[in-house]
């Protein structure tokens, strides 16, 4: 009843600052992954690409972008030229 | 050369991050080079007051861990090309800041930045303290209020006698600048808050800046735009300015209300 005397809202900067921490709190809090799961994964994909071609230890690039309903997850691996000509231990 | 530079208050809620936030803004602006950290560890700010929350991977611990490599846990500012921010961890403790490898991340750093600044989280613990132990130079966010100038006080003596540059003997300590915040003209011609002049024969410090309290900081955090990148403010042309002191421009600090008129301005304004 007393929405009766609320202007209706701006679409002001306060429902902005909202919305960005619902997204953020709703990734902090949920029953995705731990926090650290991104450290663990590019340790466990660089094991498995060393095992078959030689990189440098610091090749790997992982990017996140997280979305209300989407996050993409973007891993970029330098290779060495020479490294697909050539596999360690063959 | 790279300069190190701690924004430290002692007292919370002064407005540091927000302060990191537009200076680093202000010096990138500027082209020169910089990277702002965020020392919170565990209660991490910064990265929604730059707005890129969203694209956390690694953190400055992780780095510090060797978990990850500097150049992984930078993200670089999408609005001005000479910023990077480097976000803390949200879940570890702040035991994690080792001198070491706060050390070796700075060092780092130096090597591709011309400005390194450090946000510090409020009290005197061992975020505060890592934040501001290998600093060049301070800046202290102060309101003018009894707490808060007590508290930059109190810091003023850590930054004398708790960093790298104090600790070496010579008798040379972190230069500290003032940077005063949330600056309401209209209370201080009340009387009801402290003067520059009054905060400034307290601390007794070179004054950075003034800020004046603004509509436009509150909404500069809310849409994770640092103030001087917003819409024009006073508080945004006020960064601006401390921004070029702070490069060593030397010019009249004025001391202006958010949108007051012409006549109240010119009563207002003041030489440092």
């Amino acid at each position: 009843m007393f929405g009766f005397f609320k202007k209706p809202k701006k679409d002001g900067s306060g429902s902005a600052a909202k919305e960005r921490l619902q997204i953020l709190l709703a990734h902090e809090k949920g029953s995705g992954p731990s926090p650290d799961y991104l450290a663990l994964l590019q340790r466990d994909i660089l094991e498995a690409i060393r095992r078959h071609v030689h990189v440098e230890k610091d090749a790997v690039d992982i990017r996140v972008d997280r979305d209300d309903d989407l996050s993409s997850l973007e891993i970029n691996i330098e290779l060495p030229s020479r490294a697909m000509a050539q596999a360690p231990g063959t | 050369m790279s300069k190190v530079i701690v924004v430290t208050s002692g007292k919370g809620g002064v407005g540091k991050t927000t302060s990191a936030a537009a200076l680093s803004a202000g010096l990138a602006k500027r082209g020169l080079k910089t990277c702002v950290i965020d020392f919170d560890v565990g209660l991490r700010n910064l990265d929604m007051i730059m707005g890129c929350e969203r694209r956390v991977v690694f953190d400055f611990i992780n780095v510090i861990q060797g978990d990850a490599k500097l150049k992984q846990a930078l993200i670089k500012d999408r609005r001005l090309e000479n910023l990077s921010i480097l976000p803390t961890s949200q879940t570890r403790d702040k035991d994690a800041l080792t001198q070491d490898g706060v050390e070796r991340v700075l060092n780092e750093l130096r090597e591709e930045f011309d400005y390194i600044v450090c946000d510090s989280p409020a009290g005197i613990e061992r975020g505060a303290q890592m934040a501001m132990y290998f600093a060049d130079e301070a800046v202290v966010v102060t309101n003018p209020e009894v707490s808060s100038v007590r508290d930059s006080d109190r810091m003023l003596g850590l930054l004398n006698s708790k960093t790298a540059r104090a600790e070496r003997g010579d008798g040379s300590a972190v230069p500290a600048h003032l940077l005063l915040t949330r600056y309401d003209p209209k209370r201080i011609e009340d009387g009801e808050m402290m003067t520059v002049e009054d905060v400034l024969e307290i601390l007794a410090i070179p004054l950075l800046g003034v800020i004046p309290e603004s509509p436009a900081v509150l909404k500069a955090s809310n849409v994770g735009v640092p103030v001087v990148l917003g819409d024009t403010s006073r508080a945004g042309t006020a960064y601006e300015e401390a921004v070029g002191r702070l490069i060593g421009e030397q010019s009249e600090v004025r001391i202006e209300a958010e949108s007051r008129p012409g006549l109240f301005q010119r009563l207002f304004k003041r030489t440092a």
